[in-house]
């Protein structure tokens, strides 16, 4: 079986590209023509120069040895979160920033919920020199000041997304309208493995990076390309993309997608979108997501901002659905103690996302000589108030 | 024959209006539609609401977001519909996203729009080809006409594909814009409108998005066969309430 995307846009039953006419031809446009600017040299040389240069990559892989001794395994970090802008993010807003000058676009939307998606894209534009109009939930706003902040300083037009329950799913909703209303000179900056096709095979393959580098790190540190799992938390699911990617067919190699269950599954108050959603349409994707018995969207909860989304890339969907991945969830609680024993094993404060990746190892036990990649995937500065609250420091 | 193909035989130009279910009032589908054909208007989008519309401006989200606070499900629409057609016989469309329609399952949706008399659908999400290639048979099973949307950016091969594939009208969207925010039409439109007319499609068009007076539904029905009024009615709703339909319809004629 491929888990790859195949012709139509689909991984297996996922997928495709559910629009408005208004966004055809823009998607249309995008769908024709992606692969071929990725493939151009000029193109990848582009790329991958701004990655070194710019993002500081490769980023290290790091072996873990004191959170390897306390798990009784073999625990590698993928550090992502040594990325300029402090995550993952920033591979993608690149390599879409410069899929927008090749098609002559001059003018750059973007959804964020935390922030971070939004502080990589208004990066990116700031070093090209094009507009950027970030679309934000209300309430994001104010929870998230310091990103605001960051994007300001960086130019770019930050826009309260008031509709709905004015959070990411509504600044998705915003941003797309933005879209509809600006068809010819706007590119969509999506930041994650979400929305129609072809945006969640582009993102995967603007963050395949991150597997790319970890088998030829792995090939220096242990001999071999492939470790026995990849970890990685999943929202909409980029970090968990891109970590995965060279991977997806390779069965030997486990994969170990983790939710936010938020105040735990059954609570009400959760972003489990594998346990708790089922087949319907967010976003332009035909993936699973969380909504009530009538088709409508309901809104989510993680204490992380960046895992707070009703749906999940379709590419996960399919892992999901086929059994291919692993489908773990892990509560706010256990997160955030994750988080806490990083810090005080390896001096690394990590994001409240990639804590939930951490948090595995608590309940799901693995082999002493098990080889175990977790993508890090952001840092935690930004979580800073979260952390000052939840253990009153 | 279907009730909306025969509408468009007529010798008039057509005025549709777009409502959003259970809005303003949860029990006021029925009223509206009675009070809508008495005005005469002469045809009805029934707009099932949606939590994430997102096609739709400012005016049919908020309409959208309280009808779904007042209870709105399709369930009840289709409740509330039963018996429609011994009260109103204008064709009635269901207009609204897909993702509530594949959770109240396509073949059982269409089932319910037949037995309560609904003549097509408007689902601006459920692109083309998906259609084609899952559900046309059951749309013409249940005898119910799908009717898709072009946009001024939409190319005259798509436009040509679309045609095709349709079997009432053509949705003419005004302009590259979501609903509910035109500042009257330009030149832009004129030129829109005059070269959608030349390709003397097979299929009608009805104009909308930005048509909120009775100059506007003029210059928008001067080359196409009719105009939907949306958000524009939504606000008398909001504004008069039930009380507004008659005087506003009366104005845009």
């Amino acid at each position: 079986m491929n888990y790859n995307v195949n012709e139509k846009g689909y991984y297996g039953e996922f997928g495709g590209a559910y629009i408005p006419e208004m966004l055809y031809p823009n998607v249309e446009e995008l769908r024709q023509n992606y692969l071929n600017i990725m493939a151009e040299e000029s193109f990848q040389k582009k790329f991958h120069q701004l990655l070194k240069d710019y993002v500081g990559r490769p980023t290290p892989l790091y072996f873990a040895k004191r959170l390897s001794e306390k798990h009784n395994t073999k625990i590698y970090l993928k550090r992502e979160d040594l990325c300029h802008t402090g995550a993952h993010k920033v591979n993608n807003s690149i390599g879409q920033i410069l899929m927008a000058k090749r098609l002559g676009k001059t003018r750059i939307i973007a959804e964020t919920g935390a922030g971070q998606h939004g502080v990589a894209t208004a990066t990116v534009c700031a070093l090209m020199g094009l507009e950027c109009i970030v679309f934000m939930g209300e309430i994001d706003i104010k929870r998230q000041a310091p990103n605001v902040a960051r994007m300001k300083m960086l130019g770019a037009t930050v826009v309260p997304a008031t509709s709905g329950s004015k959070t990411l799913k509504d600044a998705t909703n915003e941003a797309i309208r933005d879209w509809i209303n600006n068809p010819l000179d706007t590119h969509y900056i999506i930041g994650s493995v979400v929305g129609p096709h072809p945006y969640p095979d582009m993102v995967a393959r603007f963050q395949s990076v991150i597997s790319e580098e970890i088998k030829t790190q792995l090939i220096e540190k242990e001999g071999r390309e492939d470790p026995d799992y990849v970890v990685a938390c999943v929202g909409g699911g980029s970090n968990a993309a891109g970590a995965f990617y060279h991977y997806l067919n390779q069965p030997d190699v486990g994969i170990i997608a983790v939710e936010a269950a938020g105040k735990g599954i059954d609570s009400g108050e959760s972003a489990a979108t594998s346990a708790l959603g089922n087949v319907g349409i967010i976003h332009g994707s035909k993936t699973l997501l969380m909504q009530t018995d009538d088709g409508q969207i309901t809104e989510p909860y993680s204490i992380s901002a960046g895992l707070d989304y009703p749906g999940v890339g379709p590419m996960h969907a399919n892992l999901y659905k086929s059994g291919r991945g692993e489908f773990i969830s892990i509560t706010d609680d256990e997160a955030m103690e994750a988080g806490m024993q990083l810090c005080k094993l390896e001096g690394i404060i990590p994001a409240i996302e990639s804590s939930h990746a951490l948090a595995i190892f608590e309940n799901r036990k693995f082999k002493k000589d098990d080889l175990i990649v977790v993508n890090l995937s952001g840092r935690g500065d930004k979580d800073l108030d979260t952390y000052i609250k939840h253990f009153n420091l | 024959m279907n009730r909306i193909q025969n509408k468009l035989l007529e010798n008039k130009k057509l005025l549709s209006i777009y409502f959003t279910a259970g809005y303003p009032k949860l029990e006021d589908t029925v009223e509206i539609l009675q009070q809508l054909e008495n005005s005469g208007v002469d045809m009805v989008e029934i707009g099932m609401p949606f939590s994430d519309p997102l096609a739709d401006g400012p005016t049919i989200q908020a309409s959208s977001q309280l009808a779904l606070k007042n209870g709105m499900t399709t369930d009840l629409l289709f409740r509330q519909l039963k018996g429609i057609r011994k009260k109103v016989s204008i064709p009635l469309i269901i207009m609204g996203y897909f993702n509530p329609v594949l959770q109240f399952g396509v073949e059982n949706f269409c089932k319910k729009c037949a037995e309560v008399g609904i003549d097509g659908l408007i689902l601006p999400d459920l692109p083309l080809a998906e259609y084609e290639e899952h559900y046309a048979g059951i749309f013409k099973k249940y005898n119910l006409i799908n009717i898709f949307l072009i946009t001024p950016q939409t190319s005259e091969e798509r436009i040509r594909k679309i045609d095709t594939a349709s079997e009432g009208f053509i949705y003419m969207v005004s302009s590259a814009s979501v609903t509910g925010s035109s500042s009257g039409f330009g030149d832009e439109q004129e030129s829109y409108f005059k070269r959608i007319e030349a390709l003397q499609l097979k299929n009608p068009q009805i104009v909308g998005f930005g048509i909120n007076n009775s100059k506007i539904f003029h210059q928008a029905t001067k080359y196409a066969k009719g105009a939907i009024i949306g958000s524009a009615f939504i606000k008398v709703l909001s504004d008069e309430g039930k009380a507004g339909i008659s005087s506003f319809i009366k104005s845009i004629r």
